[in-house]
């Protein structure tokens, strides 16, 4: 579904990933773990173009994403639903709105189809009654819920999580695990950039560890904490769990 | 006591009453309005044509190739160029240049005061509009992107309803501002409400009546449209409750 060749990306002098090669098969859930400054989060807002990548290729269904431009990046975007960590809820819009926003906007959805649908999803996450509240009136752990399903109204081919839980309470990280594991089970292909070593394990069907701008070591979530090769694998390992 | 305010009411009616002198007055004001009102517009137009020039370029920096990039980048340079010579130059210059060199050939002074207003005010209200547009965290408009939103949507959408918010106290200075600036057209003539007391002053010798009428008359517009931007910041505020 997204290959990913020869990806480099710098910052002025600084190179933050240098020359990832990676495939993502459809209904995969890879999660993306690392020591901070390694690149993981680059590395998922390349996949959207977020981040324009300096050299390599990103390839969505056989289109190559970083070639695109205007209309035809933007009918990309709308297949890859993201998260992110602070939210980025509109905050001039309801909750309803939020969601209803860009199927309506893009022409996707009619008015009553996109708010039918916002209503339905509401309902899944126990939020109905808070469609036409604003989200400065909503926990954390709710406003990223709402972000979530922000992203499903799109209907995309696959979802890209970016630390979703660094920016929560504690108490309030387990119920947004909680829809992504229910998001992972319906079959999402799921790409999570997370510090939710319990998340990688229990959900994950493949875990990819980053340091220094490099995937250097990647199994399945059992192999991946039971038998780690890699010594600064060893080292990150050693000091999360 | 008497005698003082004897004094002041004879002068009021020397300098406002006789020969209907106060016409002056009310001409000056409507020509003041006048000229605020038709700069306000063309610096707004001026004003939010270069702000999203200036934004694009920079929200959209490492995607600026091939010919429309270059287009973008010169556009950018041009208006960064009339920024800094219309911020760094005097009004009453840039007013005297507008009337004695540009429009040299021309005999509307109102058109002249309100090319060199309107061209004046356009740089501030572009840099207010951009500090509105740029106030605006930036994963509002990944997240907008991420939506398959474009980037016009994205702002007409997302951004610039938020930005209107905070830009809004700051245009309202803008205007103010304008509204006192355009004194210094009785250097090209034009008969604004200066104009109008100096007028008066010289045919009655007396500076004091018409020059403190023309501050209050100020004043009391300034009031005004301070009340009146108070009371749409409020309702736009009121709009949403966060």
């Amino acid at each position: 579904m997204i290959d990913v060749k020869n990806l480099h990306k710098s910052f002025g002098d600084h190179e933050v990933l240098c020359g990832i090669d990676e495939h993502i098969s459809k209904g995969e859930k890879v999660v993306v773990i690392g020591p901070s400054g390694s690149g993981k989060s680059t590395f998922l807002r390349c996949l959207n173009l977020l981040e324009v990548p300096t050299e390599g290729d990103v390839v969505f269904e056989g289109t190559v994403v970083n070639k695109q431009k205007g209309n035809e990046l933007n009918l990309i975007r709308q297949q890859m639903g993201m998260v992110f960590q602070h939210f980025n809820l509109f905050p001039h819009l309801t909750v309803k709105e939020n969601i209803t926003l860009a199927p309506i906007q893009l022409k996707l959805q009619t008015k009553e189809e996109a708010d039918a649908n916002a209503d339905r999803l509401l309902e899944r996450i126990g939020l109905a009654e808070k469609a036409n509240e604003y989200p400065n009136m909503l926990s954390g752990g709710q406003k990223q819920r709402i972000a979530i399903v922000r992203a499903l109204a799109m209907n995309p081919k696959v979802m890209l999580f970016d630390e979703p839980t660094s920016a929560l309470d504690p108490e309030m990280v387990g119920e947004v695990l909680e829809l992504m594991k229910e998001l992972a089970e319906e079959g999402m292909t799921m790409v999570v950039v997370t510090h939710e070593m319990g998340f990688a394990r229990e959900v994950g069907t493949r875990v990819l560890f980053m340091d220094e701008g490099k995937v250097v070591e990647q199994n399945t979530p059992q192999e991946f904490f039971a038998n780690p090769q890699h010594p600064r694998l060893k080292d990150f390992l050693s000091k999360v769990l | 006591m008497l005698e003082i305010w004897n004094n002041l009411v004879d002068k009021f009616i020397l300098c406002f009453v006789e020969d209907n002198r106060w016409l002056y007055m009310v001409r000056g004001l409507g020509v003041t309005l006048e000229v605020t009102a038709l700069s306000l517009v063309l610096g707004l137009i001026l004003g939010i044509v270069i702000a999203a020039v200036r934004s694009f370029h920079d929200q959209q920096r490492d995607q600026l190739t091939g010919v429309g990039g270059t287009l973008v980048k010169i556009a950018n340079w041009f208006c960064k160029l009339y920024l800094t010579v219309i911020r760094g130059t005097p009004m009453m210059i840039q007013l005297m240049i507008m009337y004695f060199v540009i429009l040299v050939n021309t005999t509307n002074k109102l058109m002249v005061a309100v090319m060199a207003f309107g061209i004046n005010s356009g740089a501030y209200v572009a840099e207010i509009v951009r500090g509105g547009i740029m106030s605006i965290d930036g994963g509002q408009t990944e997240a907008a992107r991420s939506l398959g939103l474009g980037y016009l949507q994205t702002m007409r959408l997302v951004i610039i309803p938020q930005a209107i918010k905070n830009i809004l106290p700051a245009l309202g200075n803008e205007l103010i501002t304008l509204m006192k600036e355009t004194s210094i057209v009785t250097v090209i003539g034009l008969g604004d409400l200066t104009k109008g007391a100096t007028i008066i002053q010289g045919r009655t010798f007396e500076a004091f009546m018409p020059l403190i009428a023309a501050a209050l008359i100020y004043l009391l517009l300034v009031i005004f449209l301070s009340w009146l931007m108070e009371k749409l910041e409020r309702r736009m505020r009121a709009g949403d409750r966060r």
